[in-house]
């Protein structure tokens, strides 16, 4: 049995994630006890992460990301599950702190590839600038593997993801199509540059984008994973502004229009299409375009929104480390329609 | 009716299945396709409606879907422009095989010793391997999933038997009861749709 049939497994990564529109019908149903008001940020804004208010300056920020498998190599599996677990506190404007590992593990199965799992994982934290400071690992039927994380904010300066205000421009910090790439490849049809284009977006870390975006007047911030850029994009919206895309103006990754156009597509992106199309116009957008959009993302970028004419600065600034980033869109009064897509 | 089986599949497999289906049609005709999750449905109904196939998709039973399309003639061509003339064998050479499916069921051939049931077993792969005539599918469950599994003895010959075309199916279910899932060495999963209607679709079925 070769490797490549160990390790890959059937929808890994944020692809593999449940629906948004199933998962909120659950979450309103929990109790959710008496309100502690040091949560700053709980799961009811849908924010990326969870904050608590310790001191007049200080909060932590915690999070917890786990997947299975999206690639073959057990090394950049750690490095892609880590980046993407390590994303949300910079998507809150946090520092990382401490992290610990989530393992699920065949017992059956070569320890090897566990140890090169957690390896890649212990890199990244390690660039991000935390500790590994422990973890839990289960037997279990499939590998899965990802980080709880503990970052600090001060409160005066935490990003949620629903302060945009009408005139914003939209900032996105790197390409799209990381799910439907590993779709192609895992279909057998993908060109060898357009995967090594998704991993290295995969194993990018957010850090960098956050600390220089923390330079600028963030209105919101998010980061674009499972729920794929729309999906993220509504909650940004929560209901109260809209905005406009140019679909030009987002930058793509590899192959991932061609693959689209093949239908080497997602589970993960239709639901994300059934959660969020009904807040969507498309005019003048092909088919592949929308699928793109909808692309359940693995580790990707952050998508800011801050006043139109800082955007402009922020771009030059972030572009030696994240050269896909790009002005996308502009965040307007609420309309009708709370996402118009155009060309 | 052409049917693709994509049970137990999730995207993009069993789309690129049905791409893979349409493009061996030679002619107009309805596809069917079978998969388990609605999600799947509404993926392979929004190729149809990009191809411009007529669909329709209904649930049969819990987890399991079809999807109807009506393919044209001459589809494949537009699908893959770059696909060269493709090596499958003629609708005629189909015919003259016979659909047999090979059963085996445990980890010996026959009632009796285990270590001779093990060594005839054996002794029977290698004879299938030399014959004019092979099999369409050889379907391996309960205790005959230790065979496609590595370790087994019988590799060499399913492998010679995969590479001559034969499919070679385990029970997915008994892969897990056993421990052996990550262990399978040759051919691909199942379910039991697929084992049933294997074997209620043969003209001959074989139980060594």
């Amino acid at each position: 049995m070769n490797k490549s049939d160990i390790i890959f497994c059937k929808s890994g990564g944020c692809t593999a994630k449940l629906g948004a529109g199933l998962l909120s019908h659950v979450l309103e149903k929990l109790p959710k006890g008496e309100a502690d008001p040091r949560l700053l940020v709980g799961y009811d804004s849908h924010d990326d992460a969870a904050v608590y208010q310790v001191s007049e300056d200080l909060a932590i920020v915690q999070t917890l990301d786990f997947f299975p498998p999206m690639v073959e190599d057990p090394y950049l599996f750690g490095k892609i599950a880590a980046t993407n677990a390590l994303s949300d506190i910079y998507a809150m404007g946090g520092d990382v702190k401490t992290a610990l590992n989530i393992v699920c593990f065949p017992e059956s199965m070569d320890l090897n590839i566990l140890g090169k799992i957690m390896q890649g994982g212990s890199e990244k934290v390690m660039e991000a600038g935390g500790s590994l400071a422990g973890g839990h690992s289960i037997a279990d039927t499939d590998i899965k593997y990802g980080l709880s994380v503990m970052g600090t904010v001060h409160p005066k300066e935490i990003w949620t993801n629903t302060g945009a205000r009408p005139g914003d421009a939209l900032v996105f910090t790197k390409g799209l199509g990381t799910g439907i790439i590993c779709a192609a490849k895992r279909a057998g049809e993908v060109a060898e540059d357009s995967l090594e284009a998704a991993i290295a977006s995969m194993t990018l870390l957010n850090r960098k984008a956050s600390e220089i975006a923390r330079n600028y007047t963030i209105h919101a911030c998010t980061d674009v994973t499972g729920f794929g850029f729309l999906g993220h994009l509504h909650e940004m919206m929560h209901d109260e502004i809209s905005c406009q895309i140019h679909f030009e103006q987002v930058p793509v990754l590899g192959n991932a229009l061609q693959y689209a156009s093949e239908f080497l597509i997602t589970g993960g992106g239709q639901k994300n299409r059934n959660y969020a199309e009904r807040y969507i116009t498309f005019d003048g957008v092909n088919y592949a375009a929308e699928e793109v959009l909808f692309d359940p993302q693995t580790a990707g970028g952050l998508l800011f929104a801050l006043p139109e004419e800082e955007a402009p600065d922020l771009i030059s600034a972030l572009h030696s480390d994240y050269p896909l980033a790009s002005i996308v869109g502009k965040v307007l009064e609420k309309q009708e329609i709370e996402i118009r897509v155009t060309k | 009716m052409k049917t693709v089986n994509a049970l137990g599949e999730v995207c993009p497999i069993p789309i690129v299945m049905t791409k893979n289906a349409i493009k061996e049609m030679t002619e107009a005709g309805k596809l069917e396709v079978l998969v388990d999750n609605e999600t799947s449905v509404q993926n392979l109904m929004k190729m149809a409606k990009q191809k411009g196939y007529p669909a329709t998709s209904e649930k049969l039973e819990e987890g399991k879907y079809h999807v109807l399309m009506d393919i044209p003639a001459g589809t494949e061509k537009e699908m893959e422009e770059t696909e060269t003339v493709e090596t499958c064998p003629s609708a005629g050479q189909k015919e003259k095989r016979e659909n047999t499916v090979v059963v085996i069921s445990s980890g010996q051939m026959g009632n009796g010793d285990d270590e001779l049931g093990g060594i005839l077993i054996k002794a029977f792969t290698f004879a299938l391997t030399q014959m004019d005539k092979l099999p369409s599918t050889m379907l391996f469950y309960n205790g005959g999933v230790k065979l496609t599994c590595e370790g087994s003895p019988l590799l060499e010959d399913l492998k010679t038997l995969e590479a001559e075309g034969v499919e070679i199916l385990s029970c997915g279910t008994c892969l897990g009861f056993y421990g052996l899932k990550e262990k399978l060495a040759i051919g691909s999963v199942s379910n039991m749709y697929e084992i049933v209607e294997k074997q209620m679709n043969a003209d001959r079925i074989l139980r060594p």
